[in-house]
């Protein structure tokens, strides 16, 4: 068996879980759509699968705050944090790049990356908190984050309504973003496409190549596969630990500046925001892209497409309301927590087969000793 | 003192919710299962019960009535729900952070997507009316009749009750024991013949009930026997969690904080009738998120001499014994 070989069934070990909680995540979502209106599922589940093909610009639109909230769940999670907080990160981002938008006029294109490093400081202060409570009290951080999107949404809202200048007291929601703030658009003519879609993918790229090829990912790595063994070896944990959650703040609130930021035709989609004291939902779709993704940074951006992909069908199935979408995604979710459980059938089977069948059950073998925990993991890379 | 029995008279209604479901939490963690889905649980408890009181309701039954068959309905329906996290997490192994998240997805989804598509709505509205505004000879008695008996709801006597039942189980039988010693050290336990995974089911599906109880005194309490998928119940079962920690995982205390709480909510609510804090003139806003910043401030200072169960959200596999 040559090492392209390897690695190849090396990823397809890796996705295995994803794809069976995609089409598990599917089947119990078509369902429910059985049971909510039966003459219509097959037509209804039909246009959830297709019809993001023919809005591509809008899927990718969408896709984009998903992929960074995503990179901030996945990023965090590669260190064993689990970042529920990326909604509070990421409204107080979209604050922060709003602000700059109204109150700070500058020319352009400095405008525009203004606010985009706004989002990042406001992000990654929001990530912060719960990072040094984790790291110096040892208070669980998805208590803690939960309690900082609340935090985080009221405060945004509060601040949103009292300012004058943004909010349109009448329409209930803040005005557009100044055309000139706007992100820079591909293709122009009112096209979904702009540059915030290529910063996401670069972001990611980068952020393979933090996880992969520095001291710094590696670090992070080891610690999220035994803490107490990367504390042995003289990591810094805690400020590993607060590092982390900086680096997921910010990623999670530069998706909320190149959300509202972006330029569109979509109705009422974007550059605007309304305070409804409803938490950011994209955190949470963040959280579903990165466990699909396996918290790989190219991963979660394919998954983050796919997300945006068969919610664009949602909104447009007949007889349906939206949250068909979002009932499939929790699905999906519930199911890719089971992904240790798919590998160990997949890998215990063939083991089996190997050992003749002799080994007993419950009982440590040579052969498990021999096949370490690293092994399964697709992205120890050679 | 007419501030003080219009603070008592609406924290407790608040309160209770977050105790039922704080209690929840407890089970599952003392069984040895984080149980993160309450959020989910408790929503899902308020959806069926607020659905039960929709249809019970033209049928012009007792109000108190409606309100008793409606929390069996949402005990239930938590308890039922729970199973999908005692499935996940006892059989599967799976990570108990990821199946609760999920599991807060699905019901505000699965709600709004009902209520949109049968009842034109974000949710459950109805018009029966649970309060009660003096019970008969309590409420007459003098100062402790006007604190506790006038101006509530029968959630509140129904929470004391279960308070005291979930005290007895866990420190007064041989169940509360065994569940006791499988979240501390689960292979002792089964070294003596207790099986730990059906243990673990029962704390979780006790901890459904309870969840599902909470939800839907949630909906009576605060809600006014509405459900919303949108607001859902607003963070208060990641507050129960959170009142479960201040409570160090005992039912007393867990009341004690749960208390706790909930008057710093019913403060912020009622800023206004209480001329001092009205003259300071703070944002609003403030009050909104005192709770959380509390929860915070709590778990800063209690989180060092934590007691919590020392095998929780640990998956117990026979094998490693």
């Amino acid at each position: 068996m040559n090492s392209n070989d390897r690695g190849v069934k090396k990823l397809l070990l890796g996705i295995l879980p994803s794809l069976a909680a995609i089409a598990i995540g599917l089947i119990f979502g078509f369902i429910v759509m059985l049971a909510a209106a039966p003459a219509n599922a097959l037509s209804g589940f039909g246009t959830v699968l297709t019809r993001g093909f023919t809005r591509m610009a809008d899927v990718l639109f969408y896709a984009t705050p998903i992929i960074m909230t995503g990179l901030s769940v996945g990023f965090a999670y590669r260190m064993g944090l689990f970042n529920i907080g990326a909604s509070g990160q990421y409204t107080m981002g979209m604050f922060c790049a709003m602000y700059a938008a109204f109150m700070l006029p500058m020319p352009r294109p400095i405008n525009w990356i203004v606010c985009c490093l706004a989002a990042i400081a406001g992000g990654a202060l929001w990530g912060a908190i719960p990072g040094i409570f984790k790291a110096l009290l040892n208070i669980n951080e998805v208590i803690t984050s939960i309690m900082f999107n609340y935090i985080g949404m009221y405060i945004v809202d509060e601040l949103v309504r009292n300012n004058a200048v943004m909010y349109v007291a009448v329409k209930a929601r803040t005005n557009y973003i100044p055309e000139n703030v706007q992100l820079p658009s591909i293709g122009g003519g009112g096209s979904s496409l702009n540059i915030g879609t290529i910063i996401a993918i670069v972001l990611a790229v980068l952020l393979f190549i933090v996880l992969f090829k520095t001291t710094f990912g590696y670090e992070l790595r080891a610690t999220g596969f035994n803490k107490f063994a990367a504390k042995y070896a003289g990591m810094n944990s805690r400020r590993n630990i607060i590092l982390t959650m900086i680096i997921a703040g910010a990623l999670a609130g530069l998706g909320g500046a190149l959300y509202i930021l972006s330029p569109s035709s979509i109705q009422g989609a974007s550059m605007t925001y309304e305070p409804i004291n409803v938490i950011a939902e994209e955190g949470f779709n963040g959280i579903a892209v990165a466990l699909l993704g396996c918290s790989h940074p190219i991963g979660i951006v394919f998954s983050a497409i796919f997300v945006s992909f068969i919610q664009r069908g949602g909104t447009a199935a007949v007889a349906y309301k939206p949250e068909i979408i979002d009932v499939m995604i929790a699905f999906i979710i519930y199911f890719s927590a089971f992904a240790m459980f798919v590998r160990e059938l997949v890998l215990g089977k063939r083991r089996r087969k190997r050992a003749g069948n002799a080994k007993p059950e419950g009982n440590i073998t040579a052969d498990e000793i021999d096949a370490p925990m690293i092994e399964l993991d697709i992205d120890k890379e050679e | 003192m007419e501030v003080v029995y219009f603070l008592v008279q609406n924290t407790l209604p608040v309160a209770i919710p977050l105790l039922l479901a704080a209690l929840g939490g407890m089970f599952a963690e003392r069984s040895g299962v984080i149980n993160l889905a309450l959020e989910g649980i408790m929503l899902f408890g308020a959806f069926f019960g607020c659905l039960v009181t929709y249809y019970l309701d033209p049928t012009g039954m007792n109000a108190q009535l409606i309100l008793l068959i409606a929390l069996a309905a949402a005990a239930i329906a938590g308890a039922i729900y729970s199973l999908a996290l005692a499935f996940a997490a006892i059989n599967m192994k799976a990570d108990q952070t990821i199946v609760g998240t999920a599991m807060n997805m699905l019901v505000p989804a699965l709600v709004l997507l009902i209520s949109k598509m049968f009842f034109m709505s974000d949710g459950i509205t109805t018009t029966t009316n649970f309060y009660i505004k003096s019970i008969p000879l309590l409420g007459q008695i003098p100062v402790v009749g006007d604190l506790f008996f006038k101006q509530t709801y029968l959630t509140v006597y129904i929470g004391v009750l279960v308070l005291i039942a979930a005290h007895i189980l866990l420190y007064r039988t041989r169940f509360g024991l065994r569940l006791r010693a499988c979240g501390e050290h689960p292979q002792a336990a089964d070294s003596v013949g207790i099986n730990v995974y059906r243990m673990r089911y029962a704390g979780v599906m006790i901890s459904g009930m309870l969840g599902g109880l909470g939800g839907f005194a949630y909906a009576v309490g605060v809600m006014n026997g509405n459900c919303n998928g949108h607001t859902g119940v607003a963070g208060f079962g990641f507050l129960a969690l959170a009142v479960m920690i201040f409570g160090q995982w005992k039912p007393v205390r867990i009341f004690l904080a749960a208390l706790f709480f909930a008057f710093l909510r019913q403060v912020a609510n009622s800023v206004m009738l209480i001329p001092f804090l009205n003259d300071l003139n703070i944002p609003k806003v403030f009050y909104n998120i005192l709770p959380y910043i509390a929860t915070m401030v709590v778990l800063a200072f209690t989180s060092s001499k934590s007691k919590a169960p020392k095998a929780e959200g640990i998956p117990y596999d026979k094998g490693s014994r």
